[in-house]
Order: structure tokens, then sequence, then C-alpha cells
């Protein structure tokens, strides 16, 4: 088997995971690694819960991560989270943005959203960082940069170049919002 | 050669470019929508939506006899509507090629059941590729063109979801220089099918069965990979990768082609092995036909008919390994799909649940209408079935209950295949209520362009067609049009056309907020106002997801960022509580 890398993005439709997810595989395509990419479109997007899988490494079949051997869980909302970390390896690592959006049952009052999730996630996975993302992205200069923010995030736990990931945002993003994007980025690397 | 990373859907639009397509022509339908988008770059393709699928294959047909390649895409049901072309022309065949790419979607990840479309192969007698990657999905779009025109028969290329939608690298070639120019060409014995045209081309039909059985077994998109020589493996398509990432060492028969079989080619490699497993999705289509040949093997004995497959669930269910799922349980709130904060759709559907409606849905956005607190769905079949049903439920019941029938159906879906419905309705004098829900749009797959938005594929102008005149036209005498954001207007509307002993159809007319075009119509959002906030919860029967339920003040809330300033809640609620955001909040 070879050395394949395993990155698992959730989070809620409308966040911005699938351009998330493009970067991270555009990173990889430019590091001259074979990369696949999944997720799904239609229903799902409305409001759903979404994840999109990212595989790189020498040579990769499969473009769903085989359960269980996750090795980033790349999470942009709390409760999301914890509905993948079973799939995550045993020494897996977390990326969390601090979000909490209400799914239906808890907007209408008739579930709590779950208590205490970064100990929660801690106790399983030692190695978790938690992002402020919204806060971060407002800083940079607009709420919808939440996800770039995030990357900047992954960015520092990926031995990849900086100067790959800079490229990958500049093909992927539109030139009118590529300052605040760029902006929003920086900040997530200062992530420690 | 350039390298990039496509989707499944974006190279089969590469590789249609490639091969010299001139037409291409499709209806929308997850996961198949993104061929027809992404053509839209190659300014040598004339690419269209049409109203159906049978539509888009007609079309297609039409463009292959003037000797043109043309692709037509659809979805996994879609190929149910264009069946009725599909097999005749399997005995027409084609003049310049035809290549018809059905989306299944193992797992209904968006779709109403999980047809395995190699079936369709099968019955119509056509050949079929499937990729099992973005470069197969590309090299075997132009191949099977290639196979069209040579073997004189239409040809399949069958994708699923994990192909439709997965991306990974891809080497771009040059589109295809010696293009024919199409023409005229009159072939009456050939394309004309009556009886005594037809019965001699069905003789030809076997007979190219035959030979393309033959020669796929010589082909290098059927090929064997050897590894440990013990256990041997047939499969295809996304199945392969599943096997090639969790039993490195068996030998594998890789099938481009999943119809016609290579029968020698099976039976020379399945001599080699006391084991062999058929790793396929869904049904057990190689199996069986491998079976039928007195090959003893293991599939779906071992592998669900349901759903599709994973590396885990291949490994557990050939090797008993334990499965390892995402969290399900109870105390983790789901989070299904839901219309959208603004969608025009939900005050419509929070009447029809007030007005004890029965409704016969359809497919669109708004079968989320069946999600609770809207709760207003009782059926939903196929695309335009809500209409006919609506019909004959109420052929059966008594004049009370004949009342609360209501059938809903988006404005595509409605010209998809309602308008016939509409047609019987009128014509056989059913009693039920026709709910039109227009916004414009093809919305669920994604906000492509119909034949009511005004604009074409290419995002030109287009003539609207007009539904009032069209209603009117096939003879419903009762029309009324109606601003779905005005509740007490779709109450009183809802419920008086309910009480019609007649054919009526309502149009509910409100542009999709997700369409960039329509952002204009966004107004500031509202707040609630906590001083006059009774908790009375009236505004959570929309199930928008602007409005949360705060625990602890025991009062609603809404979120500003998402919040569209539809209003529809503010009608919710006896209490004034909603309020516009003005410049201090």
């Amino acid at each position: 088997m070879n050395n394949v890398k395993n990155i698992l993005l959730a989070g809620v439709g409308g966040q911005g995971i699938l351009l998330a997810s493009e970067v991270i595989s555009e990173v990889m395509l430019m590091a001259g690694l074979d990369v696949k990419k999944n997720e799904i479109h239609g229903m799902s997007q409305r409001g759903g819960s979404v994840v999109s899988h990212v595989r790189y490494g020498e040579k990769v079949y499969s473009s769903i991560i085989p359960e269980g051997e996750v090795d980033i869980l790349f999470s942009f909302e709390m409760l999301e989270t914890c509905r993948y970390l079973p799939l995550l390896r045993k020494n897996g690592r977390v990326i969390v943005n601090d979000w909490k959006i209400a799914p239906p049952s808890v907007a209408l009052g008739k579930q709590a959203y779950p208590e205490n999730i970064t100990e929660s996630i801690r106790q399983q996975f030692p190695a978790t960082t938690v992002v402020n993302g919204l806060d971060l992205a407002l800083a940079a200069g607009n709420s919808k940069t939440v996800n770039t923010v995030l990357l900047g995030a992954l960015s520092n736990i990926l031995e990849f170049d900086r100067e790959l990931w800079l490229s990958a945002l500049r093909k992927m993003i539109p030139e009118r919002f590529l300052e605040v994007n760029l902006k929003a980025f920086e900040s997530g690397c200062l992530i420690k | 050669m350039k390298k990039v990373l496509l989707s499944g859907n974006e190279a089969i639009a590469r590789g249609s470019y490639e091969a010299g397509a001139l037409v291409a022509c499709a209806y929308p339908g997850t996961p198949s929508t993104e061929i027809l988008e992404n053509i839209t770059q190659y300014q040598e393709i004339n690419a269209s939506w049409a109203p159906n699928e049978k539509v888009a294959l007609e079309v297609g047909i039409g463009a292959c006899f003037g000797g043109a390649r043309a692709l037509v895409t659809m979805k996994h049901v879609g190929v149910n509507v264009a069946a009725d072309p599909l097999f005749t022309l399997s005995y027409t065949g084609v003049r310049g090629g035809l290549v018809l790419v059905t989306a299944d979607d193992p797992e209904l990840h968006s779709s109403q059941n999980e047809q395995d479309n190699r079936n369709f192969a099968k019955f119509a007698k056509v050949p079929m590729l499937e990729p099992a990657d973005s470069q197969e999905a590309l090299d075997y779009t132009k191949l099977a063109f290639e196979i069209s025109e040579q073997f004189d028969t239409p040809v399949f290329l069958r994708t699923t979801t994990r192909i439709s939608h997965s991306k990974s690298a891809v080497f771009l070639g040059e589109r295809r220089k010696d293009i024919p120019v199409p023409t005229l060409e009159r072939n009456p014995a050939k394309l004309v099918m009556l009886p005594g045209n037809a019965r001699k081309r069905h003789v030809i039909v076997e007979q190219r069965t035959l030979d393309l059985e033959k020669w796929a077994c010589q082909q290098s998109f059927n090929q064997i990979e050897t590894g440990a020589g013990k256990v041997g493996v047939i499969t295809s398509g996304v199945s392969y990768q599943y096997v090639k990432e969790t039993m490195p060492d068996v030998d594998i028969l890789k099938l481009g082609m999943v119809y016609p079989l290579p029968k020698q080619m099976i039976r020379d490699f399945a001599a080699n092995y006391e084991t062999l497993y058929i790793v396929e999705e869904l049904d057990p289509f190689i199996e069986e036909q491998v079976q039928a040949m007195g090959i003893k093997v293991t599939g779906k004995d071992k592998l669900s008919i349901c759903g599709e497959l994973t590396p885990g669930r291949l490994q557990h269910g050939l090797f008993g390994k334990e499965l390892l799922t995402e969290d399900t349980s109870a105390d983790l709130p789901q989070r299904p799909p839901n219309m959208c904060p603004g969608c025009s759709h939900r005050g419509v559907f929070m009447e029809l649940n007030r007005a004890k409606a029965y409704v016969t849905g359809d497919i669109g956005c708004y079968t989320l209408g069946f999600m609770p607190p809207l709760s207003a769905m009782d059926t939903c079949i196929c695309m335009g079935a809500s209409i006919g049903n609506a019909t004959g439920i109420s052929k059966v019941l008594s004049a009370e209950e004949q009342r609360k029938v209501v059938a809903v159906i988006g404005d595509s879906t409605f010209l998809h295949t309602g308008i016939n419905g509409l047609l019987d309705m009128v014509y056989n004098q059913s009693p039920a209520t026709v709910i039109i829900l227009d916004n414009r749009i093809t919305a669920m797959t994604g906000r492509q362009e119909n034949p009511t938005s005004g604009y074409a594929l290419n995002k030109l102008e287009a003539p609207r067609v007009d539904f009032e005149q069209l209603c009117r036209a096939v003879g419903v005498k009762h029309v009324k049009i109606i601003d779905p954001y005005n509740i007490a207007l779709t109450r009183k509307t809802i419920l008086e056309e309910m009480a019609r002993p007649e054919t009526s159809v309502i149009i509910t007319t409100r542009p999709c907020m997700l369409v960039p075009r329509d952002n204009l119509e966004r107004r500031p959002p509202l707040f609630v106002d906590h001083d006059k906030c009774t908790g009375c919860k009236a505004c959570l029967r929309l199930g928008c997801p602007a409005i949360t339920w705060d625990e602890v003040n025991k009062k609603s809330n809404i979120d500003k960022i998402i919040c569209t300033g539809c209003k529809v809640c503010q009608q919710t609620c006896g209490f004034d509580a909603f309020q516009e955001c003005g410049d201090n909040s």
C-alpha cells in the first residue's frame, strides 16, 4: 500500500466546503501528486450535512476514503465534526471551526444542540485545533471567507510550500474577492 | 499534454468536444447536470436544455441523422422517459455517432429510486461503456462515438454519482480535425420504422450484438491485471477502484464495456481460479450473465444489491471485516436538507398543511415540503406524476374528500411531463386543483434555465412560456396567479380552489432566491422584537432556517446573515413581533 493521505471535509451546505476541497486538490496536483476528490451535489446541498473527500499520494484508487482511514477531519461546523469522528484513524487530527449552525430539530426547539463538543473531541483526539473562523473572517473583511481562514489553518499542518497554496487560491478565487481571501488565509496560517 | 483535475462530468464534456460532437442536449438531473453546463465552454458545440429527456434524445437523434456527432445526457430515471425513442433508435442505428450518458445514483443521494441502468443496455440491445475515473470518462466518451459509428448503434456511457462528481487527474487532447459537414441524406428503409422495415432491422440488431461481443474480447478497454494469481475478480466502473484499494493481490478482469460482455474472455479468465468474485454495485448484472455461462462465482450472496459500495462495505461483505460508519445515534441531531431562507414555496406548503389538503407531490426542491414542520406532501412518484395522481385519486373519492386533493408541481417539472396530465384533467373533467410553483428556474439540480426562465443554456435571452395562456389553451377555466409571499391571499386562493368542483390551476409566481439576477428582490432582514414575542411558536411552523427557537428566553430569533426579508414569517405572527432591520438594528 502506498502512502495515501486522506482529508475529510465536513460541514453544512452553503459553507464553501466544495471550494475549499477544490483548493486543497489543486495544491496536491501542483505538488505533483495523484489526487482524487469526491462529494455529493444535489439535494443534500439545501442546508443539509455535506462532506467532501480529498485523497492524495503516489497513486490513489478509491475516491471515497476507506472507513476508519481519515487522517485529518477538516470540519466547518461543530456538530458535523461529531458525526464523522468514527471515520478517523486512531491518531487522526481534527481541525474544527468554532461555529454552531442549528439543524432543524434544534431550531424548532425539539432537540438540544450537543454541549461541550470541543472537550469531547479533544478527549478522543488530542491533536485538535479549534479555529474561530467567523471572527477571523470578519477581521479580514468578509464573513464569507471563513473557508479560506480554515484553509490557512490546514496549510499549517500539511507539508506543502505556502506558495502552492497561494497560487491555488489565485487560480480558484475570482479577482474581486482575491485580496480579502488572501488576507483571510494569512490569518488562518497564524493559528497554532 | 496538459494535465488538469476534472470531474467525471467535466471529462465527458471535454471528451465530447475532443470527439468532434456538434450537438449536445439534455434535461438536468443529478448527477448528470454538470456535463451540459460544462459543455457550454466549447463554442463549437450547439448545446441546449430540452424540456424533458425524451425530447433531448429526439433532438440528439435528429442531429445524428443529419450526420453530426451528438451527445445526450440524463440521470438514470431520465432514461425511463427517453426509453421510447431509445428502443427504436437501437433498430435504426445512427449516421453521426450518438452517445447517451446515463448517470446512475446508487445510494439515492438525490433520486427517487435506485434503478440499475445497465439493464437498459441489455433491454434495448445497446452497447454500454462504464468508466472508472475521469480519465476514462474522457477516453470512453471518445471511444463511444467511434463505436457508435463503427457498429451503427447508439452507445450508452454509464456513470454513477461517484464517477460523475469525483475529480481526478486528466490529460487533455485536441479536438478532432476532420469533422464531416452535416447534410441531408435520405435512407427511409433504415430510418422509417414501419413493421416491414423494422423486422429487417431487428435481425441486424441481433447480429450487431454478437459482433460487438466478439470484438470486445480483443479490445484494451476490457483488460486483465495480474496479481498473485490465486483469486480472480471481475469488476467495472467505480467498483474497480474499491477492489484495487482493498484487494491488492487479486487478479482482475476490468470490464470497460459492461454490455455486451466479452464472453470468451470471461471464460478464459474464469478458468484460472477456484475463487472468482464479481464486484458490482446494485443488480447482479454481470453476475447473472456469468452464472448463465455455467461459471460459479461469489457476488451478491455477499454484497448488497441496495446502496453503493465503499471500500469498507466491500471488505465487510466479502471478508466480514467490521464496518465503521458515521455517527447516526439519536442524540446527534440529524441535518436533512431544507428549503432555503426566502424560498417562495414555504408559505404555500404551510397553507396546504393548514387546509389539510391531500397533496400529490412531484420532483423538485418543493418535495422538501414533505419534511416537518411543513409536512404537506402525501405522494411523490416521478416527474409530472402529481397531476395524473390527483386525477386518479379524485375518481375514487367521495365529493367531500375530492376537495382535499391538490397536485403540486414546479415550473420545470410541469413543462417536463405535467402538461399531459393537465390535458387529461381538463378532458376528463377532474375536480382536483393544481398548484404550479413557478420560480422560473430548474432549482433543485442547481438552477438551470428552462422555458419559464427567459434564458437558454448559453445564458442568452430566450422566449418565456406564459403559464396562464398555456393553461387556458388546454381548457382550464379557472386560473389564478398569486404572489406566494402574500400569505392571506395564498390561503384564500387555496381554500377557494379546493372547494371548486372543477379543474382549477393556481400559479404561484416568485423567483428562486438563489438566482443571482433575481437577487435584486432581496430585502433587508427582519428581527424579532422580544418585547412583543409571546413565544407562541406560530412562526416555527414555517421551518425557515433563518428562524431559531431560543430555549433560554422562550422566544424566536432570526439569523440576519441568512434572512432574505421575504416577510412570510411576519404574516404568521399575531403579535407584530417581526420587524424590519433599520439603521439602528
